[in-house]
């Protein structure tokens, strides 16, 4: 069953940092709109990054949308990974599956 | 037991991403990562995950990390806990130590959370001392548990606890650093003293760290990289220095290579303690890039 989803963000605009805001939507699955000044270069790595660390996290019905400002892989999967649980309400995360 | 250097501890908001990425960078002897009052209260939960996942990156692997969690008694502190120490963190500063009881507290729920995750490493533990109270308990609190690593004075809080304010003298601090070098070195542990905020101060800086390395302190946390090469080169040791340090170290071979238990250097007994004393200044001089590796 799929978790039940408020909006919500995490991140700034910082160069460094990632943007993320995570919409619910009625339909099934993953969006994933992103904004990057590297994205013709690394675009397809970090929608694939999103998107893993989305699925990982048993979600979907939900947009996100994904302003990177020059980030780490592991800045943005941090940044994900905090807009889905203040989304979801959970102030503790299942360390397990991140 | 050979020491591991820790003459820079750099401070590092968990909620500032760039700093958070681009610590390694300046070569600090340690990272510490905040989690605690640098962070806002709307952003405990972001810093805390930032944090977990630095921790495990390769830019960190040949640093040593140390975490600042929030205090146990708020409703961060144990989340703080189980992230820094699943992400594999060396140390974790326990802030306003007060009491041996707040050690033993932390110390218990470090063991729950390495069983729990089957980590074999045994996480070490900082106690930042900061008020009178903890000041007055310091000896106990040094010697209250096998994870300490160090305590330290944090002087800012201190300072509000005794009705008063930090000065370039730094005559305010004078009990409490005596304390807490006194209370460090009688359970064999390390001593570091807080940052000094005025980070465009170099002269007030190189002053007060000139004072704290002759009282006997190991090292002091610092907030701005900039203030790492100061610390660095006031923490190196002379060139008069290296030399009795390499004039030990070669008569202590020779004693060896001869079999002999006790040996003298121009007169004066070298024994355990000097030898290493005459490790440590060479292991300083290497850090601080007076030698080479290979010296």
């Amino acid at each position: 069953m799929s978790k039940k989803l408020e909006t919500a963000h995490a991140g700034t605009l910082e160069s460094s940092d990632a943007f993320v805001r995570v919409i619910p939507i009625d339909a099934k699955g993953i969006e994933i709109e992103l904004e990057s000044s590297v994205e013709e270069i690394y675009g397809d790595a970090i929608r694939a990054l999103v998107l893993e660390t989305v699925t990982t996290m048993g979600i979907e019905g939900v947009k996100l949308i994904v302003q990177d400002k020059g980030a780490l892989d592991y800045v943005i999967k941090a940044r994900v990974q905090t807009a889905i649980l203040r989304a979801l309400g959970e102030p503790e995360p299942d360390w397990s599956v991140l | 037991m050979k020491q591991k250097l820790r003459r820079s501890m750099l401070f590092v908001p968990g909620s500032n991403t760039g700093m958070v990425c681009n610590a390694f960078i300046y070569k600090p002897d340690t990272v510490m990562f905040d989690l605690e009052d640098s962070v806002a209260l709307s952003e405990k939960d972001s810093a805390r995950m930032m944090v977990y996942h630095a921790l495990q990156h390769f830019t960190y692997k040949n640093i040593e990390t140390a975490v600042r969690v929030n205090p146990l008694n708020s409703p961060f502190g144990l989340l703080d806990l189980e992230a820094a120490i699943r992400a594999g963190v060396d140390i974790i500063r326990l802030p306003k130590t007060d009491t041996v009881d707040d050690v033993l507290e932390m110390e218990q729920e470090i063991s729950h959370i390495e069983n729990r995750i089957g980590r074999s490493k045994k996480t070490m533990l900082l106690a930042a001392i900061e008020s009178a109270l903890g000041v007055v308990n310091a000896v106990d609190i040094a010697r209250c548990s096998k994870r300490l690593m160090g305590i330290a004075l944090g002087a800012e809080d201190f300072v509000r606890d005794l009705h008063t304010q930090r000065t370039k003298e730094g005559h305010e601090l004078m009990a409490a650093r005596n304390q807490i070098l006194l209370a460090a070195r009688a359970a064999k542990i390390g001593a570091f003293d807080s940052v000094f905020s005025d980070v465009k101060d170099k002269e007030g800086f190189m002053h007060e760290v000139d004072y704290i390395k002759g009282l006997g302190f190991d090292g002091k946390s610092l907030i701005n990289p900039n203030q790492i090469p100061w610390l660095h080169s006031a923490f190196a040791p002379s060139q008069k220095n290296i030399n009795w340090a390499i004039e030990v170290l070669e008569a202590a071979k020779d004693a060896k290579a001869r079999g002999l238990g006790v040996i003298s250097l121009d007169g004066k007994m070298v024994d355990a303690p000097v030898i290493l004393r005459a490790e440590w200044i060479m292991d300083l001089a290497r850090a601080s890039g007076v030698l080479g590796e290979d010296q």
